[in-house]
Formats: structure tokens, C-alpha cells, sequence
């Protein structure tokens, strides 16, 4: 692995390496609490805040965790900052804390927060750390910001709770629903393939017939 | 298959420790010298994490009751009209008290009183399953007239803009104002006129019906015990039994019952 | 009002743990691949999760009521250790399994539908008999989508698809479509 820049540290994971829209990891939340913009907004705070505090944690004491035991001192550090986070939420926004129900607690097991502490904050520095927890963090909140704007305002018509169509639009509600959740990411995840197809195809020109054809492909 | 991947990590992170000055000697060393460090390490981090979270604990938990109280007090005033205090009372060896000697485990209802001392009401919780999963509500009861005067659906997972109308629809949550009991629920233009009908939200009749079915069957099991309760309170007026304002009295109703908030231990601190 | 065969099937159906609740997502999207697989990675499933039911059962009767602040953290070692014994005993008994759960076997113990089916047994008030239940129930709801979903991957497989859906998006819009389906379920056994 080449090494990174600061900068690139910070940065990497907002959107090159979105740990959600890109890495598929910690889908559960995704899914779970993006129904609405609010609750996804404070999903993602509580998120940041366990992921940063870790992360710190972490790479200040890499060097005296003994190997053997780290994934159970992680966990360990990751679990009270968790529980602080989720005391903390259900003091301060108690409804939206009942709304997230178990996915407070769930964050203990975020694979994006164990997967940062054994990739980068067990073996970088303290600074390195906190900037890849930032732009991980920002990532998450991108993709749960992403996903909760697109479920609000198509299932709900509105965005953060505020009204944007007025009386007459009929809110689709099946996206604030489960199935919609699945819809939203593939959707999303379509996109991307999209996007990536042409960036790819702008490179390198090419006609390729499979992926064309549609007689067996279509009522999938 | 993690510890596979160990020595793989180990190797990307030697380099770096070179840097710092003590690369090559942990790996053996570490290995020898495990059990007690490790241990001592997991004690040590349990301990700091254990004092965290106490403080934590310790900074939010007044917060956390206090929201709580407010929600319950907001909630027992809503459903029970004029109530403004209410006494926390449970229901012990088949009798409502509001002194039992263990609250563990108990079922709980609440007695509401109005500003003058005169009960109002009874307001009781209650869960089934609705269309989706549990529905949590709560309803004031009148014990005088036998009748429901009020509804409030704390917390469901009904289908939202359907099942949810449960919990938002005021021309359905209203009818629970005054509606005599036992409860029957009717489709929309088909009721009889009867004191005791409730018209269900059209293309919600499952979360209607389980919402009507809730507050039927919670009364037919303990309607007796607090018809009971309430036959010795009703007659009593204005003797001092409201003073026993509750874990809602520490923050909003101290001003009416000042008589004897302290004489009577308060439910909300025998909880905890 | 705690009727167990409503508590089994709104955890098998009705609130499936995967399609309805969104949890245990990262095994049902990875290990979806081949029914074969699937089938052992629920019963695997099914057998943590029973595990997990009666330890917390046991924890919520004896240790959390003296220091509920701890929660989070006595069911994270809990249950990260019994899913480490189960690791074993697996590795064990069928290396042919272990080898092709691949990296998700140690992820069990990051798989929030295990932490998620002790979070939610505590906040529901479940007991011994009914944790029990509730286990069992929410682990073949697991099973079934994870089977499902197999199936229907083992027949997309050959399928001509737009080069665009060839990655995870193709998936989730079929999840999508399985959770739409198990919306009929709602209501199926209420009043």
C-alpha cells in the first residue's frame, strides 16, 4: 500500500471511498434509520462521535495494546463510547432516541468502526487518526444524509420534517417503508455503477453486446 | 481466520515501529510476556471505560427521568381532560394501593386529580399487537360513569399515512373523549348512534379494531380493582389524597399540593 | 396478551429480522451467493442467537437490574465470546463450512442481528420462555431470507443484467422486492 497524504487521509473517505456508497459497509443503519432526515442526521452525529473518540483512543495507546487482546480492547473502547452516545441521545433528543430504537446501541457493531481502528488508527498516528475518522464520519453522514433526503422528500414530502410540495402531492409510501430502503441504496448503487461504466468507457471506448440484451434479463 | 490475518498486520505495521524505536523486539516478547499483560491491560481499560460510562451515566440519568416524568405527566393529562397532578397507584394481591410493599413487577395505573383535589380519572398503559407490531397506549377511564375520556397512542409501528392514523387522526382519536364501554368499533356509515361506537379509520380497520381491543380487554381485566380503588377515593373529596403528587409533582406540580409532599414517600423515588 | 405464537411468528414473518428490521444485512448481501451456503449460515445463525437469548435472559435477571448503564458492554462479551466458541467448535467440525463463510464467521460477532435480537428482547420485556422463542423465531426469519434470497441469486447468476446492476445494486433491489413481499404478512395474525 503506497502512502497517503494528510490531505488524502481527510478526504478519501467522504466520497472516493465512501465507506457506505463505496465500501458497503454498515449498511444496517443505512437502511434502518434513513426514513427520515432527522433521525438519519442524529444516526450520523452518534456515529461520528464513536468513530472520533475511537479512533483517538486508539492510536494514542497502539502502542501498549497488546496484539492478541486488541480486537477486545477495541471493542472495549468502542462499547463505552457507545454507551455514552447512547445516553447521551436519549437525555437529549428522547423521541428521535425511541425512533432509532436498537441502532444507538447497534453501533458497537458498525463494521465501519472496528474496520477504521484495525486499518488505520492501530497503525498511524494520533493525527493521521482524527483525520481519517473526520472524513470517514463525513462519509457515513454524506450517505445517511443522502439516503434520508431522498426517502423524506419522495416517501414523506418533506425535508426535515418541513412540508416542500404543499396539500396536493401524494407521498410514495412505500420509501419510507423497509422495501424503499433496499430500493433507495440499490438505486443509489446503480447510479454509481452508472457513473463508474462511463468514467471507464470515456478511457477506453469499447461496444460490448452482453448487457444489451434484455429477453432474460428484463422481468428481473 | 482473524488470527491468520495477524501476522499480516503485524507486518505492515513493523515498519513504522522501527521508526519509533521499538520495532523488532515486541513480537517474541510480546508472546512470552502475554497473560499477564493482557490481562492487566483488559482490567485496566475495563476500569477506565467502567468510570466513563458511570459518569456519563451520572451527568445523564436526571435528564433522562426527567424526560421521562414529563412525558408520562404530559400523557396522563392529556387523557384524563382537567387532570393536573396525578398519584402513581399498583395493583397488589388482586387491590389497587398506592403503598404496596414492593413496586417491582407490579401492574401500575395513575389516578388523576384536578387543581381543586377532586379525582378525575383513572389513566391506564396498555400494549397488543396491532397491524405491524405492539401498539403502546394509554387511556383515562372515569370510573363514575363507566366511560373512556381520552386516547393517546404512545408508540406504534403501524403502516405510516394508514395504521399510523391511529396515533395522528383526530376524527378517530377524539371519539375516545367520551365513549362508554364496552368499546365496539363500526365501519364508517354504519354505525347506530350507540354511546359506545367508534367509527374506524377506512383502510385501517386492523390497527382501528386492535386499538379498540386494547383498551376493552385492559379494562375487562382490571376494571373491578379500580372501580374498587376508586369508591374509596371518590367520597374521600379533598382529605389529602392528592397530596401524594408524584414523580411529576418534583417539577411542575409542587404549587398545588404543598400540603404534604413530604409526608407521603413518593412513588417516582421508590422506583428507582 | 404475550401470546408466544404471535411473538414467533411477528419474528418470523411479520418483523423479519432481515427484510423489516435491517439487521444481519452484511451476511444475508455476502453469503447470499449459493443456497448451500445460506442454509448453514442460518443454522448457524439460528444456534448464536438461541445461545445469545438464554445468556441474556440470564443477564437481564441477575446483572443488568444492579447496573443497567452496563448493558451494552455485557452483551458485547458475552456474547463476542460465545460466538468465538462457536467459531471453534465450526472450524472444528466442518472446515468445508469455515473455509466458505470466509471472513464472515468472525463478523458474527459484529453481526447486529445477534446483538440486535439482546437489545430487542431487553426493550420488549421478553422473558426466558419468550426470549426463547423470540430467538428461535427471528432466526429462521433470518434463515428464510438468507434461502430466498440464495435462490434467487442462483438464478439471476445466469441471467443477462445491464453491466451496471452487476454489482450490489442488482442485489438490493431484489431485496427490496423480497421485503416488499414480506409486507403481506402484516396483519396476517392480529385481532
Amino acid at each position: 500500500m503506497r502512502e497517503t497524504t494528510a490531505q488524502e487521509d481527510l478526504l478519501r473517505g467522504i466520497w472516493r471511498e465512501n465507506p457506505v456508497l463505496v465500501q458497503l459497509l454498515g449498511l444496517c443503519p443505512t437502511l434502518a434509520v434513513t426514513g427520515s432526515v432527522d433521525n438519519a442526521v442524529v444516526m450520523g452525529i452518534a456515529t461520528f462521535f464513536v468513530l472520533l473518540g475511537s479512533s483517538v483512543l486508539v492510536s494514542t495507546f497502539k502502542s501498549i495494546i497488546p496484539k492478541e487482546v486488541r480486537i477486545s480492547a477495541y471493542i472495549l473502547i468502542i462499547a463505552t463510547f457507545v454507551t455514552i452516545a447512547d445516553m447521551v441521545t436519549h437525555a437529549l433528543v428522547p423521541d428521535i432516541w425511541k425512533a432509532l430504537g436498537p441502532f444507538v446501541p447497534l453501533i458497537v457493531v458498525n463494521c465501519i468502526i472496528l474496520g477504521r481502528q484495525e486499518a488505520f488508527a492501530s497503525k498511524n498516528t494520533v493525527w493521521r487518526s482524527t483525520l481519517d475518522a473526520v472524513g470517514m464520519g463525513s462519509g457515513f453522514m454524506v450517505a445517511m444524509l443522502i439516503m434520508g433526503s431522498v426517502r423524506e422528500i419522495i416517501g414523506n414530502g418533506s425535508w426535515f420534517g418541513i412540508p416542500l410540495f404543499g396539500g396536493h402531492y401524494q407521498p410514495w409510501i412505500i420509501m419510507i417503508l423497509p422495501p424503499g430502503g433496499f430500493f433507495t441504496l440499490g438505486f443509489v448503487l446503480l447510479a454509481m455503477g452508472w457513473k463508474k461504466g462511463r468514467e471507464a468507457e470515456a478511457v477506453r471506448p469499447r461496444r460490448w453486446p452482453h448487457g444489451v440484451t434484455t429477453e432474460v434479463g428484463g422481468p428481473v | 481466520m482473524s488470527e491468520q490475518e495477524l501476522p499480516m498486520a503485524g507486518d505492515a505495521q513493523e515498519p513504522s515501529g522501527n521508526a519509533a524505536g521499538e520495532g523488532p523486539p515486541p513480537a517474541p516478547r510480546q508472546i512470552e510476556a502475554s497473560s499477564v499483560r493482557l490481562v492487566t491491560t483488559l482490567s485496566v481499560a475495563g476500569a477506565l471505560a467502567g468510570m466513563a460510562i458511570v459518569v456519563a451515566f451520572q451527568y445523564t440519568k436526571p435528564r433522562i427521568d426527567a424526560n421521562a416524568a414529563r412525558e408520562l405527566a404530559a400523557a396522563v393529562t392529556e387523557v384524563l381532560g382537567g387532570a393536573k397532578t396525578y398519584k402513581t397507584i399498583y395493583l397488589e394481591d388482586g387491590k389497587f394501593t398506592a403503598e404496596p410493599r414492593d413496586t417491582a413487577g407490579l401492574d401500575k395505573v395513575y389516578v388523576g386529580y384536578d387543581p381543586n383535589g377532586q379525582p378525575v380519572g383513572v389513566a391506564m398503559e396498555a400494549a397488543e399487537p396491532g397491524f405491524q407490531d405492539i401498539i403502546d397506549l394509554i387511556f383515562g377511564y372515569d370510573p363514575a360513569k363507566g366511560d373512556v375520556i381520552g386516547m393517546k397512542v404512545l408508540h406504534n409501528l403501524e403502516t405510516p399515512g394508514l395504521g399510523a392514523r391511529i396515533a395522528t387522526d383526530s376524527s378517530f382519536v377524539d371519539q375516545f373523549n367520551d365513549v362508554s364501554t364496552p368499546l365496539i368499533g363500526v365501519k364508517e356509515g354504519q354505525g347506530k348512534g350507540g354511546h359506545n361506537e367508534v367509527v374506524m379509520i377506512t383502510g385501517s380497520t386492523i390497527s382501528s379494531r386492535a386499538v379498540i381491543k386494547i383498551i376493552n380487554d385492559r379494562l375487562t381485566a382490571i376494571q373491578k380493582p379500580v372501580d374498587a380503588y376508586w369508591s374509596t377515593i371518590a367520597g374521600t373529596s379533598s382529605t389529602g389524597q392528592q397530596s401524594a403528587t408524584t414523580s411529576a409533582g418534583r417539577t411542575t406540580s409542587t404549587s398545588v399540593a404543598p400540603v404534604a409532599a413530604g409526608a407521603v414517600p413518593s412513588p417516582g423515588g421508590g422506583e428507582l | 396478551m404475550r401470546d408466544l405464537f404471535w411473538i414467533f411468528v411477528s419474528s418470523m414473518l411479520v418483523n423479519n429480522f432481515t427484510l423489516v428490521l435491517f439487521l444481519g444485512l452484511c451476511p444475508f448481501l455476502g453469503v447470499s451467493a449459493k443456497v448451500a451456503t445460506a442454509v448453514r449460515m442460518g443454522m448457524a445463525d439460528i444456534f448464536v442467537m438461541v445461545i445469545t437469548s438464554v445468556t441474556v435472559s440470564a443477564l437481564n435477571a441477575w446483572v443488568l437490574p444492579h447496573a443497567p448503564y452496563l448493558k451494552i458492554i455485557a452483551f458485547i462479551v458475552v456474547i463476542a465470546s460465545l460466538v468465538q466458541i462457536v467459531e471453534m467448535v465450526i472450524r472444528k467440525v466442518s472446515p468445508t463450512l469455515f473455509r466458505e463463510l470466509g471472513i464472515y464467521l468472525p463478523l458474527i460477532t459484529t453481526n447486529c442481528a445477534i446483538l440486535g435480537l439482546a437489545l430487542l428482547q431487553t426493550s420488549k420485556g421478553y422473558g426466558f420462555t419468550e426470549g426463547l422463542v423470540y430467538a428461535v423465531g427471528s432466526g429462521l426469519g433470518l434463515t428464510l431470507a438468507l434461502v430466498l434470497m440464495a435462490s434467487i441469486r442462483e438464478t439471476v447468476e445466469l441471467a443477462s443484467v445491464p453491466s451496471i446492476a452487476r454489482n450490489m445494486g442488482l442485489v438490493l433491489i431484489i431485496a427490496g422486492s423480497l421485503s416488499l413481499a414480506f409486507m403481506g404478512f402484516a396483519g396476517l395474525f392480529s385481532s
